[in-house]
């Protein structure tokens, strides 16, 4: 967010509406109307003081109502923009024209009342529309007894109370009276899956969400009961299973599966009471009951399709399709988030890097026009001159004063040698505070800068730009965190934590002497792309880089494009997929800047991001040909293939044509046969998955079980088909279809671990008994055909993992670099990834990733250029010896081993070193320094430390 | 300080992505611990030379951290 907000190039317009949208792509022009904030945006300092002598009260909406707020605020302290706010509707002035308290309180004079709306005309040449979503109907809440006891909460409201930011300070309080509450229960699927509200979806991230919320609940209260009410625990994303388990076995909490039918008063509690299964009742006592609410489409989705001239589907959100996820029906206007349908971080954030790439690639004509490009003034050279250092302590308004004694801190770094400047600052990261940073650099020539303040992993970037302003290098900055790691965690102690502060300051400045300015290092980029797959993953990543005007590279291993798509022939909504097959290759094979090389394979790659050169083996007959490929960037999508377990349920299955997997029964019921929908059918959900061969969930065999099932049915009415299931997990809209195929008569029935079907081989065939929990007696059965719904595996990902130094998973799936910030990108700069390589996944979510690690590594060849953090290792190699211990210990391959007049030496790639100074460390001659953090740096930081008793 | 009270120096030294950035999460929760740590942050434990625990003992340190 607060990366958003500083970019130069990206302007946020909050508090506003969308009037109109005309024009066409390319070209629009969108009306937006600002409503007043009543404070001006570039004078506030956020310093809070309006708040506190504001005298009016009232219902804080940012912590869903059940906190207090004054009508003057800010919804919480790293809002974006960090800009305080009047609620029209609750002011004094506003509503009654009296008191206006605040406007000379404001040190800064940021209020102003005489605010009007304003129109703004913006000429864009996209649209993409992410509003999120809304809220589901009170009725859905009221069942369960929401508004009439106050202890019945949604897990929203939940997710405040949770959070130290929240209206108990982050403690779990019942709202009715404040007690600490011993037994909670969640209840899922409150507005999805049910047709009451018309929300017949499913909201695909309520299972999960709310076994966070269970397990953090839990962490703040061991002692504390947690029970789940669930109908099935939807948890099919990646490692997702894993996290459930954890929830169970090691945090305790319970799972029930059963349909909770009321929520009452009891006593001084709440009672509810549920059916499970096979019919019983129960009930049960709670201090608080959590509803676990599903995502609706927002409230006003109307009147943006409207505006923007797209179609909604029949829930109101975003009409799209299977192959064009992020395109609604309006050309030109893309959507992104959970207006596509309810979706999680790791989507959101997907989706939105697609729909980014997307519109930039249409609009490459324009790239670079309108880009507002930062200049600095020249550095002057520090290195020569002694150092002439200023020190800051900040005192965060009363962050770090409350508790430490800032005036003496700042008295005390005033007596160091070579301290020319110091002071203390009320917010030292306010764009004032930047100002006077800069006026005092200039009229003390100071050379070194020390701030005393919060954290440099948040703030050191800030702070540098200002260096930067003011002409000096930013490596001559140091940073001492007195808030984080003192004022905050000794709030108890302010002479202890004062003391603390002096010593970390006369730390800091003893290092800061030493600072050297850092060369700032670019490295240019060759504009092409590797692709290791040509599945559907690796062709739309082709075509999107290509749509940016990359040339790039299909390295696939077999004799032709498709993967694993070539054996799809319908999907769930009905699409035509061999057609859009067929169509993809077509487009690939057309494009001129994609080159494809077939029954090709990676043998070796070397490089870095930008910068990679790779040897490729291509077999033509009998001939093999090695090409040489240099290219900026990879990008991963060696896809994956289903995987048939030797063992179902315990059981070695013969092999028969009356077993097959879901994939074989597609392709049996594609074709033309005349029994191809044989009589009856079981269906085996989870067949070595979930435990079995396969640890995790497939994420994509309820939905082909369900599609297959639905198929059947349409081909020959009559058959039986009995799906035998652990839990469907039929998320978002294909829940439509799961109730589509009960209502046609497939038969699900629930199996657990410790009661699952017994298969045994009978003649060329199968017998199958299972336990029927709605009959409650055991049924026994053989069917014409058992169909294994069967889990994917990744194709070979170990040798790849070797190849790049890229890691995988327990499953032997890639490993991406941050399951929610970076869900497309390895941890290894350069290479990006997509497709069944990362996780089981639809094709239509495939599409979505493959459009986002394209538009992601086409970031790097639209600069041309990377940026190398300055702080990376360097070799002095008139002091190497050469021995290499520095290239094998480096994780990053950032050290390679020169002839340097016959000798052997060791130097930095700049580009793929990490800093972390493992090389330093191990170096036998002291030849390696890490810029920033030299050994002189630490072991004067560690002299400054053991100063304490000698003063 | 009180001289009878068991108050040891302790130097830490943290790693910028884990635990530095852990302290900062402890900060940020208010979580409360003794005063008696001081911090060198450093980019990785990686670049811990062993002569860096050394120097701090002989400059009076009762116990190093390394949080990594």
């Amino acid at each position: 967010m607060v990366e958003a907000g500083r970019s130069p190039n990206i302007e946020i317009v909050s508090n506003a509406d969308l009037l109109s949208l005309d024009g066409k792509p390319g070209n629009f022009t969108a009306t937006v109307r600002v409503r007043p904030r009543y404070i001006d945006a570039e004078a506030c300092t956020a310093c809070g003081l309006c708040t506190k002598y504001c005298p009016r009260h009232m219902v804080d909406g940012y912590n869903e109502g059940l906190g207090i707020t004054r009508p003057i605020h800010i919804d919480y302290p790293q809002a974006v923009p960090a800009t305080y706010y009047i609620d029209p509707s609750a002011c004094l002035f506003l509503q009654h024209g009296t008191c206006q308290i605040c406007v000379p309180v404001c040190r800064s004079r940021a209020i102003d009342f005489s605010q009007q709306p304003t129109e703004r005309k913006l000429a864009v040449g996209a649209v993409i529309m992410a509003p999120g979503f809304g809220r589901v109907p009170e009725a859905a809440l009221t069942r369960y007894g929401y508004g009439q006891h106050p202890d019945v909460v949604t897990s929203i409201e939940f997710e405040r109370l949770l959070n130290p930011s929240g209206p108990f300070k982050g403690e779990v309080r019942c709202i009715s009276d404040q007690r600490h509450p011993h037994r909670i229960a969640f209840i899922q699927c409150v507005g999805s899956r049910d047709l009451g509200c018309d929300n017949g979806y499913c909201s695909s991230v309520c299972c999960m969400y709310a076994l966070k919320e269970a397990m953090v609940a839990k962490e703040h209260d061991p002692e504390c009961e947690i029970t789940i009410y669930y109908m099935d625990m939807r948890t099919q994303g990646k490692d997702f299973d894993a996290a459930r388990k954890r929830a169970e076995e090691h945090s305790g909490i319970r799972f029930v599966r059963a349909k909770v039918a009321a929520v009452t008063s009891w006593d001084q509690g709440l009672k509810l009471t549920y059916a499970t299964m096979d019919g019983s009742h129960g009930f049960t006592g709670y201090d608080m009951v959590v509803l676990s609410v599903g995502l609706d489409a927002p409230t006003d989705a109307g009147k943006l399709a409207a505006i923007g001239g797209f179609a909604l589907n029949r829930y109101d959100f975003c009409r799209t399709s299977t192959f064009a996820p992020l395109e609604s029906s309006s050309p030109g206007v893309y959507v992104a988030g959970a207006f596509q349908g309810p979706k999680d971080i790791p989507e959101s954030v997907t989706q939105a890097a697609a729909a980014a790439g997307i519109a930039t690639g249409r609009l490459k004509t324009q790239r670079g026009t309108g880009v507002i490009l930062k200049s600095y003034p020249t550095e002057k050279t520090a290195d020569a001159e002694a150092p002439r250092i200023g020190v800051w302590i900040c005192h965060c308004g009363i962050n770090i004063s409350g508790v430490v004694d800032v005036h003496k801190v700042t008295d005390y770094a005033g007596q160091m040698e070579n301290v020319v400047y110091f002071n203390d600052s009320m917010y030292s990261c306010s764009q004032d505070a930047q100002e006077t940073i800069k006026e005092k650099i200039k009229e003390h020539k100071l050379n070194r800068v020390v701030i005393a303040a919060c954290s440099p992993r948040t703030h050191e970037p800030l702070f540098q730009e200002t260096l930067k302003d003011a002409g000096l290098n930013r490596s001559l900055f140091e940073m001492v965190n007195i808030r984080d790691h003192c004022s905050w965690v000794h709030a108890n102690e302010p002479e202890a934590a004062t003391q603390k502060s002096m010593d970390l300051v006369r730390m800091g400045v003893a290092k800061a002497r030493l600072i050297q300015p850092l060369p700032e290092q670019t490295v240019p980029v060759n504009k092409s792309a590797l692709i290791i797959g040509g599945g559907v993953a690796g062709m739309t990543a082709a075509l999107t880089l290509a749509d940016q005007g990359f040339p790039c590279t299909i390295v696939e291993r077999q004799d032709l494009l498709g993967g694993m798509l070539r054996q799809a022939h319908y999907n769930l909504p009905g699409d035509d997929v061999p057609g859009f097959l067929k169509n993809l290759v077509d487009k690939v094979k057309k494009n001129k800047l994609i080159d494809v090389l077939t029954n090709a394979a990676l043998l070796a790659t070397e490089g870095f991001v930008g910068n990679f050169a790779s040897v490729v083996q291509e077999t033509k007959g009998k001939k093999m040909v090695e090409h040489t490929i240099d290219h900026g960037v990879i990008l991963v999508a060696t896809g994956g293939r289903p995987h048939r377990p030797a063992k179902v349920l315990g059981v070695e299955l013969p092999k028969s044509d009356r077993i097959v997997t879901q994939q074989e029964l597609e392709a049996q019921l594609a074709g033309k046969a005349k029994n191809r929908a044989p009589g009856s059918v079981v269906m085996i959900q989870c067949a070595g998955s979930r435990g079995d061969d396969l640890a995790y969930c497939s994420k994509i065999c309820c939905n082909e079980a369900v599609k297959n099932a639905l198929k059947i049915k349409e081909i020959n009415p009559a058959s039986q088909v009995i799906v035998l299931y652990r839990e469907m997990r039929t998320y978002g809209y294909a829940e439509d279809a799961y109730r589509q195929a009960r209502e046609k008569g497939v038969l699900f029935v629930p199996y657990t671990m410790d009661n699952k079907p017994v298969l045994a081989a009978k003649g060329k065939g199968v017998k199958v008994s299972y336990h029927d929990p709605i009959l409650r007696e055991a049924v026994e059965l053989a069917p014409e055909l058992l169909v294994l719904s069967v889990g994917l595996v990744p194709e070979s990902t170990d040798e790849l993992s070797k190849l790049l130094k890229i890691p995988v998973n327990a499953d032997k799936f890639f490993l991406e670099a941050h399951a929610k910030l970076r869900p497309v990108e390895l941890p290894v700069a350069g290479i990006f990834l997509a497709g069944l390589a990362h996780a089981p996944k639809p094709l239509e979510e495939i599409i979505v990733q493959a459009q986002a690690a394209a538009a992601k590594a086409a970031m790097p060849l639209v600069r041309g250029k990377v940026e190398v953090e300055p702080i990376v290792s360097h070799v002095d190699q008139d002091t190497c010896i050469g021995c290499g211990i520095c290239a094998s210990l480096c994780p990053f391959q950032a050290i390679q081993m020169l002839k340097v007049d016959n000798k052997r030496k060791a130097e930095t790639i700049a580009a793929s070193c990490k800093a972390c100074g493992i090389c330093a460390a191990h170096c036998p001659t002291f030849a390696i320094s890490m810029g920033g953090f030299t050994n002189e740096q630490i072991n004067a930081q560690i002299q400054a430390f053991g100063a304490i008793d000698k003063e | 300080m009180s001289k009878e009270a068991f108050s040891p120096k302790i130097l830490g030294f943290l790693c910028n992505w884990c635990c530095y950035a852990a302290a900062d999460s402890a900060g940020v929760s208010r979580y409360q611990y003794p005063p008696n740590l001081r911090t060198i942050r450093i980019m990785c434990t990686g670049r811990l030379d062993p002569a860096f625990i050394l120097r701090g003992f002989a400059e009076g340190a009762a116990g190093i951290f390394t949080g990594g």
